[in-house]
């Protein structure tokens, strides 16, 4: 049997579940796209006929947490999307097979399916020294290079291969970069976040599978449909925040009565992504409403604008760390200081001045004769050129 | 008593609209200064009710909105002003590009500054390196409007949100427009500082009425000054004319 053009529904009712299953499954995604009720008969209908996309994993600079969250999915077929739904040809983690063997199949999916594999990114690459991520006797670049080539798409899966996460952090010692900053030429999609939310890779893989055509990104390449609204304009503490309830330390009396938790640096106003609506591990909970801020992670660089705890970033670059605010009020503090010691010379300097003392309150009359010569030879230029001009119409006439 | 009749004239500096950009400008940065620390740093306030019952935050948000929204039509009307206004005003004082502007500033830095000599640097509006500095307060100010727009869009239904939404995930999103904003906020403190200051030193030295010029417009400058910017007009003027006449003049020979 010819297991590559299987649908996605063929494969669920062999592994046993029930097509009421299906349809739910259908309609969550359906619902998270925010597709109408015809959407929702396109996703089953593409579900049931179309074959399964191919689909190339590759794992670089990462902690697995992605490929985690994606098995703590909040809907049983949501998980099973990364094992039946679409064909998943190479997976260094999840795989079975090893070495060679498992080469020798990354090889061949991508020579039958060339043009028409998903490449699913995990994880910067480093450009710093082959030898910070190496598979199977290539560097990471090498690895992307390959099976970059014959991709439909790539999806950069998570914080790493969208902006680098940390290892991308200052000073970046791998020299690693994200996927959108070593290639061009095919649509990246980033799916944001430390990890991103399963229920997001689900939506974005069943979008361009149901309507072959990717969905509308932002300008850093996030599907809008997730990343369009903040964490904080999403989140059931913001009346909180717009009454000034702050939760002040993580002991005291606010943050037992869950108020916002925007002085403790919470990062929600900060940051793009679907947490506080779709939430985590089946719906049950997201960061803040377990009493922490957001951190942030869906948005580049967060890790550079440290400390987690506090809204306003340390500074880097001046040998100690501090923030602008500390920096801002030095300095004042030395110009407040400045000043002073100005106001004192000034007293001294100009003494003759305040006591009306200078005989001459000179104007700067070197200048303004310099000022007047100036003109007197651009006046003369003009002469002459009038005279000229003259001078030649005379000898026309 | 101490008194003395010196040889001043009383000159029409700042004309109502700069004096009233002036004020407008003065009030709102202290404003967006205040309730952007507010903002940024929250202080501790404990109430007993719930919630629902309370709405300061969004109230300090609000007027920090506001203001913004003041700062921003005050500044375009100085700008236009810029372009309308008398020859103190106009957009030439603010960009060194003559000559005699940049000598204007080592000068100004000779004298106020280091204090190197005790004669004074007399301008009748504003001096070479106050002027620049405005136009640096200019820019800085700008980065401030579009930083801020582009965080305020996230939140607003305006026509124009979309575009600066777009704008600020292009500088890579809150994290880095946040921290200029913030940074580039400590700019106009350190600048009312020194600049509050420099008015005191100009009104003690050169007693010329700076302080009370910016309410009434009018300034008292010494004679000699006043004459020389006289003439100097008055041969700009002269070398405008005859220019154009020049110009006139050769177009009348092409078509002959």
């Amino acid at each position: 049997m010819d297991t590559k053009n299987k649908t996605f529904y063929q494969e669920l009712m062999e592994k046993g579940y029930s097509r009421r299953d299906f349809l739910k499954f259908c309609g969550l995604v359906g619902g998270m796209l925010g597709l109408q009720s015809t959407g929702v008969a396109q996703i089953i209908d593409a579900l049931q006929t179309k074959p399964r996309k191919p689909v190339i994993w590759e794992h670089f600079q990462e902690c697995t947490c992605c490929s985690e969250s994606f098995l703590r999915a909040s809907h049983p077929l949501v998980g099973q999307i990364l094992l039946e739904m679409i064909s998943l040809d190479y997976s260094d983690t999840l795989m079975a097979a090893s070495g060679e063997q498992a080469e020798a199949v990354r090889a061949e999916s991508m020579k039958n399916n060339y043009g028409k594999y998903i490449l699913i990114v995990e994880g910067s690459v480093p450009l710093g020294s082959p030898g910070y991520c190496t598979i199977a006797g290539r560097s990471a670049k090498q690895v992307f290079d390959e099976s970059a080539a014959g991709a439909e798409a790539i999806i950069a899966w998570g914080n790493c291969a969208s902006s680098g996460c940390i290892q991308h952090a200052r000073p970046n010692p791998t020299k690693t970069e994200p996927v959108h900053k070593i290639f061009s030429g095919k649509p990246v999609i980033n799916v944001q976040g430390c990890p991103p939310i399963a229920d997001v890779m689900a939506g974005v893989i069943t979008y361009i599978l149901t309507f072959e055509r990717l969905p509308e990104l932002d300008n850093m390449g996030r599907p809008k449909v997730f990343y369009g609204r903040r964490v904080h304009d999403t989140c059931y503490r913001r009346p909180a925040y717009d009454a000034g309830l702050f939760v002040q330390s993580f002991d005291d009396e606010n943050a037992k009565k869950g108020y916002c938790l925007y002085y403790m640096g919470c990062k929600g106003p900060n940051t793009f992504n679907s947490c506080a609506v779709i939430k985590w591990n089946n719906c049950v909970s997201y960061p803040i409403q377990s009493g922490h801020g957001c951190i942030g992670c869906s948005e580049p660089n967060f890790w550079d604008y440290a400390p987690l705890y506090s809204h306003i970033p340390n500074v880097h670059g001046i040998g100690i760390e501090a923030t602008s605010d500390k920096i801002g009020a030095a300095l004042s503090a030395v110009t407040l200081g400045g000043v002073l010691v100005h106001a004192v010379v000034t007293n001294i300097q100009k003494r003759k001045l305040i006591k009306n003392q200078m005989d001459d309150i000179s104007i700067n009359t070197e200048e303004y004769e310099r000022q007047k010569a100036r003109m007197e030879r651009e006046r003369e230029r003009i002469a002459n050129q009038e005279s000229r001009i003259d001078n030649e119409s005379e000898k026309t006439n | 008593m101490i008194s003395r009749k010196p040889a001043l004239r009383e000159v029409y500096v700042w004309q109502l609209p700069v004096r009233i950009f002036h004020w407008v400008n003065a009030f709102t940065i202290t404003v967006l200064i205040v309730t952007g620390f507010i903002i940024g740093d929250p202080p501790a306030i404990m109430h007993g009710t719930a919630p629902e019952f309370n709405y300061w935050f969004g109230w300090v948000r609000l007027a920090h909105f506001i203001a913004a929204f003041i700062f921003v039509i005050n500044l375009l009307v100085r700008i236009y002003w810029a372009f309308a206004g008398n020859v103190f005003a106009r957009w030439n004082n603010f960009i060194p590009l003559t000559r005699k502007q940049i000598n204007g500033i080592f000068e100004t830095i000779k004298v106020d500054v280091l204090l190197l000599t005790p004669k004074p640097v007399y301008d009748i509006g504003h001096n070479s390196l106050a002027a620049f500095t405005y136009f640096g307060l200019l820019l800085v100010s700008i980065v401030q409007i579009v930083t801020g727009f582009a965080m305020f869009s996230a939140s607003s239904n305006a026509w124009y949100a979309p575009y600066f939404e777009d704008l600020l995930i292009s500088m890579n999103g809150f994290f880095p427009v946040r921290n200029i904003h913030h940074i580039l906020m400590w700019f106009f403190v350190l600048f009312v500082i020194v600049h509050v200051y420099l008015v005191f030193y100009h009104d003690y030295i050169e007693r010329n009425g700076v302080a009370s010029s910016m309410i009434g417009g009018w300034k008292f400058i010494n004679d000699k000054v006043v004459e020389q910017f006289l003439s100097e007009e008055k041969e700009n003027e002269r070398l405008e004319v005859d220019r154009k006449i020049e110009q006139s003049e050769l177009k009348e020979d092409i078509n002959a």
